[in-house]
């Protein structure tokens, strides 16, 4: 091979890591040893032969097809001003930068904290007394200042979550009814081959996947904040997978930004990723969306799915019962979070609310701190199936 | 057969009916030269197992498929041990007086070859095809397992000992996408996406599988299922159901499409109740008007 066609292989390389495809050195090499076995005077070969090897998403081909045809096929003028245009469009990639946790780990945080007096007070005492922290946990937090929304915060990220467990298909020796033949032949066989009793496997237990589909739309903005701290809590507290979504007008997933170990950072880049923030709310069409791309994807293993929104809907209430519906059939369970229920004199008679009631499992407040440790209660309550 | 160039193999593949397109003739091609796993993505029906079958019919060799679901685990895709026959067996040994020789007990007789062992075992004599079918459907246990039996092709049995081979076995991972595979596993690999077909190339794939089929019928129905394809449904229709759908029509001994019949047989192309009731009666109308106007 030539050096010239090298060098340019490795530059496409690099201008395919720019953005943001996972392209890595072994990969390169592979496709250096593939050109002995194509023709590389045939262009629909080398890019398909590129192609192959360098992309492993179905996301990427879209972007990795562009930047082929800019880099390969442009003559060099023309590049700097669509190279422009390409970049923006660069996808949203996998959270590079882990800065270490800023703080100290805090101490276990009891369970329910009424009945745990001897629970030491450490970070919070310094700044809140007890009957301050009493007001803050019944506070809307729409009727927040900055600084009560900050110590809310702080006092989020000490909530335990856990959701409860389903049955796998896994099994494990224990005290189930399938006969664990394995074993007992290994026990029988100590004792000379005679049988004297028989073993069993149980079915491993694991924990359910969530699913958060956040609203964000105007009516919803006084919450917004709060609430994008507690999806953020929640992903990182949770060991199984946790997939967030927000919409208003349109439904974008959020949950890539949200594995990045530093709360503000990964705030930072779900803003950049999301572009309806505060505007409408097409509940209906949000959730199609999100049955038709996403739901086959995310929803399997008795996933729990958490909507969060207050109800107000502009689209087609047909929709919304379809698709509530549709979600519903999907997945283990459906809670809703809806801050408005937290008022006294709330009664859901908002004509999405009235269309999604009947396909919902929970519906529950969402309103200030108190609601947020009931709904850790429940959903470490669920039963299995 | 030894292939040479990808057109080589493109029509080989073509002579035994599977007409692929040229990207994926491509990584097909390199998967075999440059000895890697082939990992196909696509919607449900656009022909991802049959690659493996065609495939191993043009080496000549034996396809050795893994169907994965959720809790497949070790026992079920390598090995595991016939215990009932080695109960047997000690019982036996008891009757005549003597005891069960554990080594014995534990050797190569009484052990149960599932596809992962059985295809590294075979890949000694002449590697066979190894379709690992909707790996989606497993669990990350089993793609973490997986991802080491790739890397290097050998399996440790404690009691036998560790069995590799020279020549790994041609590999091809399908997946539906029901769940994102890990990306270390898809690294390993080749990737391909199998789209659905053009209209041409759909209208090849039927008139290559069903010679018999109507050349009317045949446009027609490739047509129709073109059309659904662009419509806002639940589960659009894949190159599977266009070949379901032509076989039921040719067994009603259908010449065309007419309304009558579409909406009678549309349980063979579409298969959520949602996605029938909204093509049924009118869009028939409509999209069997287009088709006949495109066509004239």
């Amino acid at each position: 091979m030539s050096g010239h066609l090298l060098h340019n292989l490795i530059l496409f390389g690099r201008v395919l890591r720019g953005l943001g495809l996972d392209v890595n050195p072994g990969r390169m090499m592979d496709l250096v040893s593939a050109l002995d076995h194509i023709e590389i005077g045939n262009k629909t070969d080398f890019f398909y032969a590129a192609r192959t090897l360098l992309v492993h998403e179905r996301e990427d081909l879209e972007l990795f097809d562009e930047a082929f045809e800019l880099f390969w096929r442009k003559p060099a003028e023309s590049w700097d001003v669509e190279w422009q245009g390409l970049t923006r469009r660069r996808r949203s990639t996998k959270p590079i930068v882990m800065p270490p946790p800023l703080k100290d780990e805090p101490p276990p945080a009891a369970n329910d904290s009424d009945s745990a007096p001897q629970e030491p007070m450490t970070v919070i005492e310094v700044t809140r007394t007890y009957s301050d922290r009493e007001v803050l946990r019944h506070k809307d937090f729409a009727q927040m200042s900055v600084e009560e929304s900050e110590a809310v915060n702080e006092l989020m990220s000490h909530l335990r979550w856990k959701i409860s467990e389903r049955r796998t298909r896994r099994a494990r020796p224990g005290k189930g009814e399938t006969l664990d033949l394995r074993r007992t032949l290994r026990r029988s066989l100590r004792a000379g081959g005679e049988i004297f009793s028989w073993s069993y496997r149980e079915p491993k237990l694991k924990p359910r996947p969530l699913v958060i589909i956040a609203d964000i739309s105007g009516s919803m903005e006084r919450y917004t904040r709060v609430l994008l701290h507690f999806i953020y809590g929640m992903t990182a507290a949770l060991t199984q997978r946790v997939e967030a979504f927000v919409f208003s007008t349109r439904l974008t997933r959020i949950t890539r930004p949200l594995q990045i170990r530093d709360l503000d950072l990964a705030l930072k880049n779900v803003g950049e990723l999301v572009h309806d923030w505060a505007s409408g709310t097409r509940i209906g069409e949000s959730l199609k969306y999100f049955n038709f791309e996403w739901g086959r994807r995310v929803l399997g293993r008795g996933a729990v799915v958490l909507i969060i929104s207050d109800g107000w809907d502009r689209g087609a209430v047909e929709m919304l019962d379809r698709e509530m519906a549709r979600l519903k059939r999907n997945c283990h369970r459906v809670i809703w979070l809806n801050p408005l229920l937290g008022a006294a004199d709330y009664e859901p008679l908002t004509r999405g609310i009235q269309a999604a009631l009947p396909h919902i499992d929970n519906f529950l407040p969402v309103h200030n701190l108190a609601s947020l440790e009931d709904l850790a209660n429940r959903l470490a309550d669920l039963d299995q199936r | 057969m030894i292939l040479n160039s990808i057109d080589e193999l493109q029509n080989a593949l073509r002579e035994r009916n599977y007409i692929a397109e040229r990207g994926l003739a491509t990584s097909l091609y390199l998967a075999l030269k440059l000895g890697r796993p082939l990992f196909l993505e696509g919607e449900a029906g656009v022909g991802k197992t049959e690659v493996a079958k065609v495939l191993a019919s043009l080496l000549d060799t034996e396809l050795i498929r893994l169907q994965c679901y959720e809790g497949l685990d070790i026992h079920h895709a390598v090995y595991e041990w016939n215990y009932t026959r080695q109960m047997m067996h000690i019982r036996l040994a008891e009757s005549r007086g003597e005891k069960a020789d554990e080594a014995e007990l534990f050797g190569p007789e009484f052990l149960l070859r599932r596809p992962l062992l059985q295809a590294i075992e075979q890949s000694k004599e002449k590697p066979p095809v190894l379709l690992i079918d909707e790996l989606d459907r497993s669990d990350e246990e089993f793609e973490a397992f997986l991802l080491e039996v790739l890397s290097d092709f050998q399996i440790t049995i404690p009691e036998i000992g560790t069995i590799k081979t020279p020549n790994p076995p041609v590999v091809v991972i399908t997946s539906n996408r029901t769940r994102e595979v890990h990306d270390a596993l898809k690294r390993r690999c080749l990737y391909y996406w199998i789209d659905y077909p053009s209209f041409e190339k759909e209208l090849e794939i039927v008139q290559a599988r069903l010679p018999h089929a109507p050349e009317k019928l045949a446009r027609q129905v490739t047509g129709f299922i073109q059309a659904l394809r662009e419509m806002d449904l639940y589960k659009l229709p894949g190159v599977a159901e266009t070949l379901d759908w032509t076989t039921a029509l040719v067994a009603l001994d259908q010449k065309a499409l007419d309304p009558v019949i579409v909406d009678e047989t549309l349980g063979a192309v579409l298969k959520y109740q949602d996605d029938v009731d909204k093509i049924k009666g009118e869009q028939t109308r409509v999209v069997l008007d287009r088709i006949k106007a495109e066509a004239t």
